[in-house]
């Protein structure tokens, strides 16, 4: 009985929850959701602790493992100041900055164009920056690699940059599509009526009216520019110009000896950026995300 | 001057023209870098190209050489496998995830932020988290089934063919679930309660309600979001990458990993290229898909008279 019902049970509890008995709910929503919880975060708990545990109770069976005897800020200290960790982060901070900028800027005058001004085959193009969004990098990375070192773009932060807006662009264009849709037309008439033209139209605006959905975009481009991967890893090759993931996972990762203190310091510390910056948007990413699938 | 002015201002107004114009930045960054790209790719497929030396149009002997290429095949087969069973179990826990969080909680908004944590974490950084959580000598998973004792020695989750692909699978769907939770969870919150109530007082038992009104009504979203899901899954790259390498054995090769492999480190651009241009039609199928899930909704909307 009560296994068949833990799924389905979808009452709204707002509106009939209270029907439900609390020894009940405990076991079907505050367990699950609490294994849940464990489970996803773990991972997290365990890089914070591994950060700050000295190497003997890291290479210990003995004792409690889930707790920090004697915390310790060696593997900080080591990343910071016996790697190039601080300019990875810069790489990575900039590479995403100017990327993040570029495509919106591109695609603010994109979405306006198709939503607003709605040229001769709009309907296409939007539909073909759709499309657009579904290609994954996994299959234009050999070309592109073969694209760069032509333009001889190769081992540059430049690469990224010119090469993030592909992914990024498509997804910002597409949620501020749906973000002007949303503002009504008789603005820009009345606008125009007063002899505004369209670009003071765009800039005064429609674009204040947009804030949320700028913010929103812009919040999903910078994260999806600061956890590429895969041109990263290809188009770069010297250190210096590395950036954080592609650098914790290539240069921190040396012969067989993995230093797991210093591994973990480095993959928390170029987590938390994200984390932080997510913590202060949530609401504006998670529109982000679920109204690009929405569409 | 003032007449040039004009005129010049008059054809800014002009919607056509300007559209155009407005969509010059992105659309030179895309035909470059994407349109190109894609095309490029699949001409490479068929060429023999090397780094560093163009190539010479081969026909098919790439694909003919990947059909008959047994650790290709094994990439396929692991590429295929990682994604279904990655995918029902994200979509089985994303959904259960979903209506857990649907209900009233106390801090829901903070439980909600904190269940997406995984998604917006770099993947290679959880992914070297979770690297260490399956080290063969040191995981604390075997530490803490030791300690239960419900096993003898520690677990090589990453050194064993299947184990391995377990252990990758399991880091995916870590990964994925919340993805999945929190798109389906804005479905969900869009079903008006009404319905519930009214499918209450006739009668209906709560795997009723499931079944008959919130199953049918977040039909498209499951469409969509499975889609994407389906995508990230099988053009996964980092998370293999970074754990496995595609060891043990070629055992988690994904189609994406042997790409990589074979076209940079490798150096053979036109096999690589013939890897990627062949994870196209599974591309196609999950977007098709997609595609008939979106034609479901627009009869949808007429059948629940929105």
């Amino acid at each position: 009985m009560s296994a068949s019902n833990a799924a389905p049970e979808v009452v709204d509890s707002q509106g009939m929850g209270y029907l439900v008995s609390l020894p009940r709910r405990i076991v079907t929503v505050y367990v699950p959701l609490g294994a849940f919880l464990f489970v996803l975060l773990f991972p997290f708990y365990w890089m914070v602790i591994t950060t700050f545990k000295p190497n003997e109770e890291l290479l210990s069976r003995e004792g409690n493992p889930f707790w920090v005897k004697n915390p310790t800020l060696a593997h900080i200290k080591k990343l910071l100041f016996d790697t190039a960790y601080p300019d990875w982060l810069w790489n990575t901070v900039l590479v995403s900055v100017v990327a993040t900028a570029l495509s919106l800027f591109a695609s603010v005058l994109a979405a306006y164009a198709i939503e607003r001004l709605r040229f001769k085959g709009a309907r296409y193009v939007g539909m073909s920056i759709f499309l657009a969004y579904l290609v994954p990098p996994s299959i234009l990375f050999i070309p592109l690699a073969a694209i760069i070192y032509k333009l001889q773009l190769f081992d540059t932060r430049l690469a990224l940059i010119l090469t993030y807006p592909t992914f990024l662009i498509p997804f910002c264009t597409w949620l501020l599509m749906g973000y002007f849709k949303s503002i009504p037309f008789e603005l820009e008439e009345c606008a125009l009526i007063d002899g505004a033209s369209r670009l003071q139209i765009l800039v005064k605006i429609i674009l204040p009216l947009a804030v949320p959905g700028l913010i929103s975009a812009g919040i999903f481009a910078f994260t999806l520019s600061w956890n590429e991967f895969i041109y990263a890893l290809t188009f770069i090759s010297s250190s210096e110009v590395k950036t954080v993931p592609v650098a914790v996972v290539t240069e921190l990762v040396e012969g067989d000896v993995y230093h797991w203190g210093s591994l973990m310091a480095g993959a928390l510390l170029g987590s938390l950026p994200v984390a932080v910056l997510y913590s202060f948007f949530v609401e504006y990413y998670v529109s982000g995300l679920t109204g690009a699938v929405k569409e | 001057m003032a007449a040039k002015q004009s005129a010049l201002s008059r054809a800014l107004d002009d919607r056509h023209l300007l559209g155009l114009i407005f969509m010059l930045p992105a659309a030179a960054l895309l035909l470059l870098f994407l349109t190109y790209p894609l095309g490029l790719g699949t001409y490479l497929g068929f060429t023999d190209t090397k780094i560093g030396r163009g190539g010479v149009w081969i026909g098919l002997e790439n694909f003919e050489f990947l059909w008959g290429d047994e650790v290709t095949r094994l990439a396929l087969f692991n590429t295929l496998f990682y994604t279904t069973i990655a995918s029902v179990i994200k979509f089985g826990l994303g959904l259960w995830l979903a209506l857990l969080l649907n209900k009233h909680l106390p801090f829901k908004a903070f439980f909600r932020a904190v269940v997406l944590l995984p998604f917006i974490v770099p993947t290679a950084l959880s992914a070297i988290a979770f690297w260490w959580i399956y080290d063969s000598q040191f995981s604390i998973i075997s530490w803490a089934l030791m300690r239960m004792g419900l096993i003898h020695q520690y677990i090589d989750f990453l050194g064993e063919p299947w184990m391995a692909r377990f252990s990758t699978i399991a880091a995916n769907i870590w990964r994925g679930v919340p993805f999945v939770a929190i798109t389906l969870l804005a479905g969900l919150q869009t079903i008006s309660p009404s319905y519930y109530e009214a499918a209450s007082l006739d009668g209906a038992s709560p795997l009723q309600q499931f079944r008959y009104v919130t199953l049918p009504l977040l039909t498209p979203i499951i469409a969509v979001v499975m889609t994407f899901s389906v995508l990230f899954t099988f053009t996964d790259f980092q998370l293999i990458y970074v754990l496995t390498r595609g060891g043990p054995l070629n055992a988690t090769h994904l189609m994406a990993t042997l790409s990589f492999q074979r076209a940079i480190p490798g150096g053979s651009l036109g096999e690589g290229a013939a890897i990627a241009t062949a994870m196209v039609p599974f591309l196609l199928a999950a977007i098709l898909v997609s595609y008939f899930g979106l034609q479901r909704r627009a009869w949808q909307q007429g059948g629940t008279d929105k």
